[in-house]
């Protein structure tokens, strides 16, 4: 079956897509039968897809929902939008102008597991996006289009790990919007003590067409073992930087022509965000868009965000920015996530000012080790690697600064550090 | 049944009680916080890892199996 890729239905003037418009363009997304194991068959679909979360993790989306379904219990579905990472834009751009096609997969996802309620989670900061959602789950009520399912919108601080699963949760719980110990996993224990399914909100996008167009037309685009589109948001020197929907597998190279090309030739790339890492372009520029040729260069797709750092700006201080950022952005619950990220960013704003430290380089180095896998969440581990591929591309940038206390670029900090003001703890 | 030892790092406050009873398996990071081997801790120390997990006053020294 011919199906639209996810971005085909983007009307040119940016405005949400209505329902009735949605619905004749995508067409009408399949009913599910009611009952146990009714579920089951879209589940089957999905996993013969090869659909993986879009989030950042990867993780296999049919497990998840097999996860959720197996408790056999009453359980919740959750769509994240919370999209914490600074730089992505690219779940904000599809619930502003294809919320329907979300709330689709939600609705999906969450008949999928028994599921009566199914709550997507904004950033408090989106405030056009959350008022798109909230109008298209109006739309969807008053033409009775979910059934037995309840959709709801709830807004979540915009802190960077309020996104993190566990951290929503406890959010939608009441609590702060900070990660918690693990297990239990949010499948296992979520909202309201419910086997909860936590899906990023363009995964349940991907899932309303797999529903529609079946795995095989999904399987049409990417490659065998990276199957489908993801969206991208591309920003930095891009000629036309923005949101963009790529096969996977398509080329680095490509994916810049199709962005109008570099404003010129580019210093380094960060992929995968924040919690990404740097590039320099030799080492970027022969790889396509798949997890499989970024491990070999010790990158990862992450948040699916790619920056290109325009010449004459001096990578090393904006990295070291971002440092300082993410020390602060910690939820402050792990001592070796809220000390060693201090410390280390200590070290880096050092290095930007030329001191020389006996032994720094060495502690920093130890540092940057011992914070890997001592949080309660990825996060200490995601900074971590953030700066050691900085420390790794910028090498020349930071000998400069030692020898000459400066360097010759400029600091524009074209970075986003979002202010502080916002933090995970704030109340609703 | 050899048994790993983890920390919840949430609950962790530093007491550095596990490093001391069970300097084998648990060493300090430099700010007093845990750093532990994830490998299986040998028969032949369990009664210092057993320990060790007693002894934490926040029960954040966990023992995956006894």
């Amino acid at each position: 079956m011919t199906g639209l890729s996810l971005l085909e239905g983007v009307r040119p003037d940016g405005a949400p897509l209505p329902l009735e418009e949605h619905l004749s363009l995508y067409g009408p997304a399949p009913p599910i039968r009611r009952g146990r194991g009714a579920g089951l068959e879209l589940i089957e679909l999905v996993e013969e897809s090869g659909l993986r979360g879009r989030g950042g993790a990867g993780f296999p989306t049919s497990v998840k929902l097999r996860a959720v379904v197996q408790s056999g219990r009453r359980t919740v579905a959750v769509a994240n939008g919370a999209e914490g990472e600074p730089l992505s834009r690219k779940d904000k751009a599809l619930l502003r102008a294809l919320p329907h096609l979300v709330l689709d997969g939600a609705a999906l996802a969450a008949r999928a597991v028994g599921a009566e309620e199914a709550i997507v989670a904004v950033g408090a900061g989106a405030v056009r996006e959350r008022a798109v959602v909230a109008a298209a789950i109006a739309e969807r009520r008053r033409s009775r289009l979910d059934g037995a399912v309840l959709l709801r919108e709830i807004s979540v601080p915009d802190a960077f790990v309020a996104g993190e699963e566990t951290a929503l949760v406890q959010w939608l719980n009441g609590g702060a919007a900070k990660p918690t110990f693990t297990p239990p996993r949010p499948f296992e224990r979520g909202v309201g003590g419910r086997p909860t399914l936590v899906q990023n909100v363009e995964t349940l996008a991907h899932l309303a067409l797999i529903a529609r167009y079946g795995p095989d037309w999904f399987r049409s685009f990417g490659t065998q073992e990276e199957p489908g589109s993801v969206l991208v948001t591309l920003a930095g020197a891009f000629r036309r930087p923005g949101v963009y929907e790529f096969d996977l597998g398509t080329g680095f190279r490509d994916l810049i022509s199709v962005a109008g090309g570099l404003t010129g030739a580019p210093q380094a790339f960060l992929v995968g965000g924040y919690y990404g890492s740097w590039l320099a372009p030799d080492d970027l520029l022969g790889l396509s868009l798949l997890e499989a040729d970024l491990t070999t260069a010790d990158s990862s797709l992450g948040a699916r965000t790619i920056f290109a750092l325009p010449a004459g700006v001096c990578g090393f201080v904006e990295a070291a920015i971002v440092t300082r950022y993410l020390a602060a952005q910690s939820a402050g619950q792990c001592g070796p996530c809220v000390h060693g990220l201090a410390a280390i960013a200590r070290t880096v704003a050092s290095l930007t000012r030329g001191e020389r430290n006996p032994g720094g380089r060495e502690r920093l180095s130890r540092w940057l080790e011992e914070v890997n896998g001592r949080g309660a969440c990825r996060y200490p581990d995601g900074a971590a690697r953030f700066v050691e591929s900085a420390l790794r591309v910028f090498s020349e940038e930071i000998d400069l600064h030692l020898r000459h206390r400066r360097c010759s670029g400029s600091r524009a900090r074209l970075l986003p550090a979002p202010a502080m003001a916002a933090q995970a703890s704030g109340r609703r | 049944m050899s048994q790993s030892l983890k920390v919840n790092p949430i609950a962790c406050e530093a007491h550095g009680l596990c490093a001391e009873l069970f300097p084998e398996w648990i060493r300090l990071d430099d700010w007093g916080y845990p750093i532990v081997n994830p490998a299986p801790v040998p028969s032949r120390l369990d009664e210092h890892a057993r320990r060790a997990v007693a002894a934490c006053p926040t029960l954040a020294l966990l023992a995956s199996k006894w």
